[in-house]
């Protein structure tokens, strides 16, 4: 009974303060990415850590072994119960997420998708920090293979897995590009392979490119496993003056095939700066010095003025960044 | 039965030596093993996170496992009468894929949910049929199967997940009863008829009898294919449950549903003390299995350890529960 009454004083104490004794408390983040052991996600990873650092923002991470559809799932409860005010996520799934997701916007929890968005399912996350703008992936990578094999020859695609989201939009894009611009109607898609994001798998299917298609003058693909892994395959059967291998993958990783020629040149965008917008967007609305809306501009100190576009999407940059020999270095993720 | 008798028949219906005490027969056993564990583990996780100790919290996170658990209580049948079906999982995700196909093509939801049972039946009766009439190895049929029908589901549904489902069949998970989710309560009410059928009819008894020697079974006029094909139709039918089940808490379905929980279901009926070769088990111990496999798995995302500890002590549990459950059966067989 007194223990009550103490309560109640205490309660219609708090309600005294107001919002400054809140915002008082540090906002946390946590960061869901597709699974564990991929070296592309701790860029991200390094990002959101800076920018919490700079912030005073509380980051943890924590990921699934698999990416596969549902994983994340009791990780989101978990974090949910640890009362967490934001929760970043890369989606294993366009939709399967979507009823946690509910759940945890309900209780006043910010959903940010980061690195990929949820086609048909944006009502169901507050907003999507995406890498760059995603339509120009599939048109610039066409382009960066056209311009090193003379716009004319057979080429093939090594992706990831068959349901990649992000993939299958780009893939399809390219199959577009290739199809409408008359500037590479000599180019030819002859096949598309699937590495499942497994640098084995990857290695074989790139092998059986090679045999498979005799007169293949370049593969392109966007997955940073499957790039390393068809630039290996490319240098061990020494066909790289015949096959131009292109894609999306990291520095660190490519870095060996860009100096010893193998590879011209390839692109990405910066996961580190991902990371980094994202914890500055968390924090923003959280205390509510950002409002998430279309058209909100906001500052992040090293990469400028960012705006919030149509649907909550929030690119980092406008164009993929293009690495070869001349700029590789000065790059380390 | 008075505890005079010098003769106590054991689950397999022999007859033991000497009779023991009637308190080491009900303690040592695998269930007491799961039991002790549940505790031990309970406790662990309560001081690992104090998040942890939420009933709320514990049963909803239970809703990722009991659609593995339900199936696994069928699968602890078809263990006990000396096989195996390492097709569940598969056949969640097919017969899931059939009722979004079905319900995309504009058949009403009961009818689509109809259309799913049907086929589960049919994939546990195309099981049934490789183990009993052209008696193949159930454990290398139903790799096969588990193959087969997630290539169908695949090709089925292909790449995209089928999803919009009306309103009122989305969130089976957050319909509540008291504190008591909905699947929650299913599995519960099922591992009660399950346990009954096991324990006190006639058949259950054959299942036991078929585990320990299938060929005295038949001498003894069990119709042991008629048993055998009957517990792959319930397989079949209840994986289609829980595949519906799956797919009304996410709200959509693609052909990958359930990946992987033929080994979660084994892991469950294993950690439970069933006997890998037939003849000893009991859903009881399955039960408690699930609940032990729920505190652990939430207890430990919950403190943030990192997945690849998680999957260590899953490991090592399984391997443990296992030298457990040996070392019991091997006394109580002396």
């Amino acid at each position: 009974m007194l223990k009550n009454k103490w309560m109640l004083v205490a309660a219609l104490g708090a309600s005294l303060f107001t919002g400054p004794a809140f915002a008082a408390d540090p906002v946390s983040i946590v960061y869901i990415p597709k699974n564990t052991g991929n070296p592309y996600f701790d860029s991200i990873i390094k990002g959101f850590e800076d920018g919490c650092k700079t912030l005073g923002c509380e980051f943890t991470t924590v990921a699934p072994a698999t990416a596969e559809a549902t994983s994340q799932i009791p990780f989101l409860t978990a974090q949910l119960q640890r009362g967490v005010n934001v929760v970043a996520i890369s989606p294993n799934s366009p939709d399967a997420l979507n009823q946690v997701f509910d759940r945890a916007r309900s209780k006043g929890t910010i959903i940010l998708s980061v690195n990929s968005d949820m086609p048909g399912s944006e009502d169901h996350r507050d907003a999507a920090i995406l890498p760059v703008d995603f339509t120009k992936t599939g048109p610039s990578q066409v382009e960066l293979l056209g311009s090193q094999i003379g716009y004319e020859g057979d080429i093939a695609i090594l992706s990831a897995t068959t349901d990649a989201p992000d993939q299958n939009v780009w893939i399809a894009a390219m199959k577009d590009t290739l199809e409408k611009d008359p500037k590479y109607a000599k180019m030819k898609l002859v096949t598309i392979a699937y590495g499942d994001d497994d640098p084995q798998k990857s290695t074989t299917e790139a092998e059986a490119l090679l045999a498979n298609y005799p007169n293949l003058k370049g593969i392109i693909s966007p997955t940073t496993v499957g790039v390393a892994a068809a630039a290996q395959v490319v240098e061990t059967a020494k066909r790289a003056d015949t096959v131009k291998v292109v894609g999306l993958g990291t520095p660190n990783q490519m870095r060996r095939f860009i100096e010893n020629g193998t590879v011209q040149a390839f692109q990405l965008w910066s996961p580190y700066n991902e990371g980094l917008l994202a914890a500055h967007f968390a924090v923003g609305v959280k205390n509510g010095t950002i409002k998430n809306e279309p058209g909100t501009v906001f500052e992040v100190p090293g990469l400028g003025k960012v705006t919030v576009g149509e649907k909550s999407v929030i690119k980092t940059q406008a164009d993929l960044t293009t690495f070869d020999k001349k700029n590789i270095g000065d790059f380390n993720f | 039965m008075s505890t005079t008798e010098k003769t106590v028949p054991n689950e397999a219906g022999r007859e033991a030596a000497i009779a023991k005490p009637r308190w080491k027969i009900w303690l040592i056993r695998p269930e007491t093993v799961t039991f002790l564990l549940l505790i031990v583990s309970a406790i662990v996780a309560s001081h690992l996170s104090p998040f942890f100790a939420d009933a709320g919290f514990i049963l909803e996170s239970s809703t990722y496992y009991v659609e593995f658990a339900i199936v696994a209580l069928v699968l602890t049948l078809v263990i006990i009468s000396g096989e195996i079906d390492l097709s569940p999982a598969a056949m969640m995700a097919l017969t899931a894929c059939l009722f979004g196909t079905a319900y995309k093509a504009g058949a009403p939801v009961p009818v689509a949910m109809a259309v799913s049972l049907l086929s589960g039946l049919a994939l546990g009766a195309f099981n049934g049929f490789f183990v009993t009439v052209l008696r193949l190895p159930s454990i290398i049929v139903t790799i096969g199967t588990l193959i087969l029908y997630r290539g169908l589901a695949q090709v089925l549904a292909g790449d995209k997940s089928i999803g919009s489902f009306p309103a009122w069949f989305v969130g089976i998970d957050y319909r509540m009863v008291g504190i008591f989710p909905v699947p929650v309560l299913i599995f519960i009410a099922v591992s009660i008829l399950l346990g009954l059928f096991l324990s006190i009819t006639i058949y259950g008894r054959q299942i036991y009898q078929i585990g320990t020697s299938e060929t005295a079974a038949i001498h003894a006029g069990i119709r042991v294919r008629r048993i055998k094909m009957g517990l792959f139709l319930a397989s079949g039918l209840t994986s289609s449950i829980a595949g519906l089940m799956t797919t009304s808490r996410l709200g959509s379905v693609r052909y990958d549903l359930a990946t992987g929980g033929e080994l979660t279901m084994v892991l469950i009926v294993m950690l439970g003390g069933t006997y890998i070769f037939g003849g000893r088990g009991s859903i009881l111990g399955t039960f408690l299995a699930a609940w032990l496999l729920v505190i652990i798995a939430t207890g430990m995302t919950v403190a943030n350890i990192a997945i690849n500890a998680q999957l260590t002590v899953m490991g090592l549990l399984l391997i443990v529960s296992i030298i457990a459950t040996n070392w019991i059966y091997a006394r109580s067989q002396r």
